[in-house]
């Protein structure tokens, strides 16, 4: 019964806003209409639509859904220092990084669903229905414990917001088990995905132990910046007191995180030109571009120069403590990381191809559609859940002030 | 977990069944629509199960049904067949480098064969071109050209290297597919069930020798140019979205008949026998001749052995 009121409550706070919420929305869906105008293309004629083709067959969307699987690392970012560590000022964020997660998650399940050849057919992937290729088949996979991580997260979610809108304390021992559960959980799904790339003795770019604490590493410096830069959006916008020192300590963990990144990375680069095999050719197409294909070539670098200097933004305290510095360190870490997962893990990969063809991918017009749309539906979600979650996680209630059922939400926070 | 038995295949307890007529012959000549004007959603379609998992009364249906559509898309009386292999056959290619003069006649005597699609074209086969002369060169993928065009081949300084599915005995395609679309029959040939296929194309990522195509769009083939004498698990038509590889011509091979490429090759370089039978052409060849198999150090051990015949 309750929990039937919880529902009213999240749907009545979904549906009924001010002028501006209804104008964000409206802009949002606007983008969705976009990608779904390009989804509509792809139905109609296929996948030729898109820039991949034989040579190079996974494109942006696989590129943008292993950047993305990184964004859902940031639950467990805040995970760490809330729930083991139990420091009170990121405690009261983390559900906010846990929908984060969801809607990262669900981004990438879009991104999936858009690079399937036959999207009707996707029930074979599913245990029971259908004949799942387990454990061989890194896909199958990553598509079990990727789903299982969303419905680990919705649960998380919506028993917390449940226990603070009915204003009860939460079964300690059930809530810390699933948040203690979702750490190594969120590692998972970084590992799976980095096997589905690392495992195939094909592609020698790919086929390196090392790519699996790289996607870790990476995943826990893009994830927590976005956070940042959400946090401050929403310290504005839903008027809730998020605290600096919350916010230091994530750009903190990020240049620790980095630093570790950086170091593998470079690692990686030395092998492979110092050992300059034939092995080495894709590395070599991605930072030096092979007989005048270059068109990766100044994303390569400005990656991994965004990647420097942010380092040097979060890793330095004076400048860490500058608002803009810093914010500027996460936007770098951001874009730096999505030009390091999103273009310069799949492309250079396959190019060249097994049998030496270079095909150099660019992404079509209704790949970058598709990619807003879904982008769209990422940010809607994240909109909708957190005028959810906010009224219920931050003492001051938002807009509803009268509401005298959120007198006291921090209480719950406290019990533990 | 549902997993399914190496070493079942609907194919061997397969019965005979009657033709059809081809329904509404000489109807229009259709070469291929795009997806969506296929609107009307086919339920039996999409809830058809797993090849290996039909019982031999809904794969009787099933062929029916798909013969029906093949010989209404073709004007022809198709025939779908679902021979399986045959007792104490492993399959195995040769083909001899020092003959192959690089005339790609394989590669189109593949495309009619197996209706590959002629808009986009798919190619099976891919036929790489090296240099002789360049002492320093390097003998690689990377230094191989698949696009050379030439009035006459062989040219003068050039060898040529024809590479195709390798059916690995150890192979990476079938370990990569989430939905085990893809397996290796009991005489060595990998096949697909392109109706359980979700077009993922990890196969594509995984496999060695770029052995695997999409179908980025709907196959076009002109109803004239499709070969009636299909497979089911070979040269049927595909569809869009999903991925196809050669099957040494399951429709052929199974029956006895050498694959299309063989019988194309105008200098002979290709060979194709049994594995397991100690007379076969295939077995002196490689008791005779000095083979090698591509990308050895995968292991991925294909059935697949180049040579050099003199």
């Amino acid at each position: 019964m309750d929990f039937l009121k919880f529902i009213r409550f999240s749907v009545k706070q979904i549906v009924f806003g001010s002028s501006t919420y209804y104008m964000w929305l409206a802009i949002l869906l606007a983008f969705v209409l976009v990608g779904v105008s390009g989804y509509q293309q792809q139905l109609a004629h296929g996948h030729i639509v898109s820039n991949m083709r034989d040579p190079v067959p996974w494109g942006m969307f696989i590129g943008t859904y292993a950047f993305l699987v990184g964004v859902a690392a940031a639950a467990m970012a805040l995970a760490v220092p809330g729930y083991v560590y139990h420091w009170k000022p990121i405690k009261e964020i983390v559900v906010l990084g846990e929908i984060i997660a969801i809607c990262a998650v669900v981004m990438c399940i879009l991104f999936v669903m858009a690079d399937l050849g036959r999207p009707e057919r996707f029930w074979h992937l599913l245990p029971v229905v259908g004949t799942p290729n387990l454990p061989t088949s890194m896909i199958g996979m990553n598509v079990m414990i990727l789903n299982g991580y969303l419905v680990l997260n919705i649960v998380i979610v919506t028993y917390f917001l449940y226990c603070a809108f009915v204003g009860k304390p939460y079964n300690k021992f059930i809530f810390m088990s699933l948040m203690l559960f979702s750490i190594p959980a969120a590692i998972s799904i970084h590992t799976t995905t980095a096997f589905i790339f690392n495992v195939l003795p094909s592609r020698p770019y790919w086929n390196s132990a090392i790519l699996v604490p790289r996607f870790i590493a990476s995943a826990l410096c893009a994830g927590p910046a976005l956070m940042v830069i959400a946090f401050q959006i929403l310290r504005k916008t839903a008027n809730i007191n998020i605290r600096e020192e919350a916010l230091q300590k994530i750009a903190e963990m990020i240049s620790i995180v980095l630093f570790v990144n950086l170091l593998l990375f470079f690692a990686e680069v030395i092998t492979e030109f110092r050992s300059a095999t034939a092995h080495t050719v894709h590395m070599q197409y991605y930072f030096r571009g092979i007989e005048g294909h270059v068109s990766l070539v100044s994303w390569a670098w400005t990656g991994a120069l965004f990647n420097i200097i942010a380092f040097f933004l979060l890793l330095t305290p004076h400048l860490r403590q500058n608002t803009f510095l810093m914010n500027l360190g996460c936007v770098l870490v951001f874009v730096g990381v999505f030009i390091e997962k999103g273009i310069g893990l799949v492309l250079p990969g396959f190019t060249p191809g097994t049998l030496g063809e270079v095909y150099e991918y660019v992404p079509s017009l209704a790949e970058v559609m598709i990619g807003i749309g879904i982008a769209a539906v990422g940010i809607l979600l994240f909109t909708v859940l957190s005028r959810v979650a906010i009224p219920l996680t931050f003492s001051e209630p938002y807009e509803s002030g009268d509401d005298t059922r959120f007198e006291n939400p921090r209480a719950v926070i406290r019990e533990i | 977990m549902k997993k399914i038995d190496k070493n079942t295949t609907a194919c061997a307890s397969h019965s005979r069944r009657k033709f059809l007529k081809a329904a509404g012959a000489g109807a229009a000549a259709l070469t291929g629509v795009p997806a969506a004007a296929n609107a009307k959603i086919d339920f039996e379609a999409l809830f058809q199960k797993h090849f290996r998992e039909l019982s031999p009364e809904e794969l009787d249906r099933l062929i029916e049904r798909l013969e029906k559509k093949y010989s209404k898309r073709s004007g022809k009386e198709v025939k779908l067949g679902v021979t399986g292999p045959m007792d104490d056959v492993l399959f195995g290619y040769g083909l001899d480098v020092s003959r192959c003069i690089g005339c790609r006649r394989c590669v189109y005597a593949c495309v009619e064969e197996n209706n590959q699609s002629r808009s986009p074209e798919i190619h099976w086969i891919r036929v790489l071109e090296f240099e002789r002369t360049d002492v320093l060169r390097r003998i690689d993928f990377e230094d191989g050209n698949p696009f050379y065009d030439h009035e006459k081949v062989p040219a003068e300084g050039k060898f040529y290297l024809p590479v195709a599915c390798q059916q690995c005995e150890n192979p990476e395609c079938v370990k990569a597919c989430p939905t085990q679309a893809t397996w290796q029959e009991p005489d060595g040939i990998i096949v697909m069930d392109y109706d359980w296929c979700i077009g993922c194309r990890y196969c594509m990522a995984a496999c060695p020798y770029g052995a695997r195509h999409f179908n980025w769009t709907e196959p076009q083939i002109p109803a004239e140019e499709i070969n009636p004498n299909m497979h089911i698990l070979g040269n049927r038509p595909r569809e869009h979205g999903v991925v196809e590889k050669c099957t040494w011509c399951i429709q052929r091979t199974r029956q006895g008949r050498y694959t299309a490429c063989v019988e194309a090759c105008p200098v002979g370089a290709r060979k194709f026998g049994n594995l397991l039978d100690p007379d076969s052409e295939i077995r002196y060849l490689m008791e005779n001749k000095r083979t090698f198999v591509l990308k050895a150090e995968l292991d991925t051990r294909p059935k697949f052995f180049y040579f050099y015949g003199d």
